[in-house]
């Protein structure tokens, strides 16, 4: 099943421990759920705090006087007006607006800023920063190998790390760095869960230690079976199901997280996609009998289904799929073909799910 | 979950299915999935069940079930006439990971050939293949 060319996270022999199922992830042996099962840990997230292995994905630090000017060059967001200490979702397209990643980056100071890459794109990601970095003064480091990373997320979750923390956590969308059960570590108030938590990039070597001591306060491990359901309640996009090469932004819902005027690498393409309207739009969709649809169900008409799972806080089959732009309004139904049976969907509104109304 | 077992009145197949012989009346058996099959599936979030009077064929797919995951197809043991499933896998399709001997049963089928069980293994024959 699994081979030992995969790549194995610090926490690896602590997964074992707990009891995790491993799968292959994005070149890594990647835990997929623990003992409890994927049920427990969604809800463990949804209403008290869990924490993540996702050491998987990887990192690039970009520093030097020309550090602003590359990246507002590279990324499709306004780097110009992350303040030091902010964090910021953005989008890294090529020539033609198509997806290449998306990402966050945390500015650590004027002239440094960490950018966290989706894993399977990281060697792509860096490479094409690095070809695109020639005029700038500006030094890229791969340093992935530099860090572990750690989801702490859920409505408890802030007050487990907060108990081991020196100083008040960063709020929501702020990163700064703080000492962590003794240890430093970068804690970003950000997640893709759809909770409030943090997350803390931390020296691999210091990372089980910390892993450790959260699970004996409470936070259930959980592993990327509940990331996904999580994210996908909430309408989180995965890279490598929602977004593509083959998808612009503006398909894909994230024209808020492009600043054509600042010239990015594909803002022309992507401001044209944004005046003509684009063919297709990621639309979430409920299913409203038995039945999951699952990736690469084709829906009759055009369009496709790019994720889906069973809801395990709604209870039904929910999804993202790219539907023709005449058809994408909340409310339109979708025929999808699951393997052959015809299963009946309704486009709803994003979020999928809601503490106000679901919780 | 249930815990790991394997009881000693069924017939085993190799893709991880079990079939009971009706006591009262030997030419119906019910059929579910092993312990070993819901364990690798991890928790059952739906269960497809096929028409009641469709036929099924020993070694071909019948059924689908569908963890949060993926998907898996489920085959059948020993061919014939599906007369009943178990409707209420539709509610409570995590019954097929609790008990998947007891109600997580899936369909009862009146056999093509009572004589086709002599293929399956005993509990031992399957449990040394696992």
């Amino acid at each position: 099943m699994t081979t030992p060319t995969l790549k194995r996270t610090p926490l690896f022999d602590a997964h074992v421990a707990a009891g995790a199922k491993l799968v292959s992830f994005g070149g890594w042996e990647m835990p997929v759920q623990y003992t409890e099962g994927v049920r427990a840990e969604h809800q463990a997230v949804r209403e008290r705090a869990g924490v993540f292995d996702v050491s998987h994905m990887g990192e690039v630090q970009c520093s030097g006087p020309g550090a602003e000017a590359f990246l507002q060059h590279v990324l499709s967001n306004d780097v110009a007006k992350m303040a030091i200490g902010g964090a910021q979702y953005s989008l890294l397209c090529n020539e033609d607006g198509g997806l290449l990643d998306d990402l966050f980056t945390y500015r650590l100071g004027p002239d440094r800023f960490l950018t966290v890459t989706n894993a399977s794109n990281h060697e792509s990601d860096f490479a094409w920063l690095r070809e695109r970095a020639g005029d700038h003064d500006v030094q890229l480091d791969d340093v992935a190998g530099a860090y572990a990373m750690l989801a702490v997320q859920g409505p408890r979750a802030r007050e487990l790390v907060q108990q081991i923390a020196d100083s008040p956590l960063p709020p929501r969308m702020q990163a700064a760095p703080r000492i962590i059960l003794g240890r430093e570590a970068l804690v970003c108030g950000t997640g893709y869960t759809g909770e409030d938590g943090v997350e803390l990039l931390l020296a691999p070597a210091d990372a089980p230690a910390v892993w450790e001591e959260l699970l004996r306060r409470g936070a259930l491990p959980c592993g990327l079976a509940a990331r996904d359901t999580l994210r996908l309640e909430v309408c989180y996009p995965l890279y490598g199901n929602d977004l593509s090469t083959d998808r612009n932004p503006i398909e894909a819902g994230l024209g808020w997280a492009c600043k054509e005027d600042t010239g990015f690498v594909g803002s022309e393409a992507v401001r044209r996609a944004r005046d003509d309207g684009p063919e297709q739009k990621l639309v979430a969709f409920k299913i409203t009998g038995p039945g999951i649809a699952r990736q690469g169900n084709p829906l009759t008409g055009g369009g496709e289904v790019t994720s889906g799972t069973m809801s395990p806080s709604l209870g039904v089959g929910i999804g993202l799929a790219y539907v023709p732009a005449e058809r994408a309004a909340v409310g339109e139904t979708l025929q999808i073909d699951v393997r052959g049976k015809t299963r009946t969907a309704v486009i709803a509104p994003k979020p999928l799910y809601t503490k106000e109304t679901d919780g | 979950m249930a815990e790991a077992g394997y009881p000693d009145e069924l017939l085993y197949h190799a893709e991880h299915d079990w079939a009971r012989l009706d006591p009262a009346d030997p030419g119906v058996a019910t059929f579910g999935v092993t312990w070993f099959a819901q364990d690798a599936l991890g928790e059952v979030v739906f269960f497809d069940p096929p028409a009641v009077g469709s036929s099924v064929a020993a070694g071909e797919f019948y059924a689908e079930v569908e963890s949060v995951k993926a998907v898996s197809e489920v085959v059948a043991p020993l061919s014939g006439e599906i007369v009943e499933v178990n409707t209420s896998l539709a509610d409570t399709p995590e019954a097929i990971n609790e008990d998947p001997y007891g109600e997580g049963w899936m369909v009862r089928v009146k056999l093509a050939d009572p004589g086709e069980a002599d293929s399956l293994m005993d509990r031992d024959t399957y449990v040394g293949t696992l």
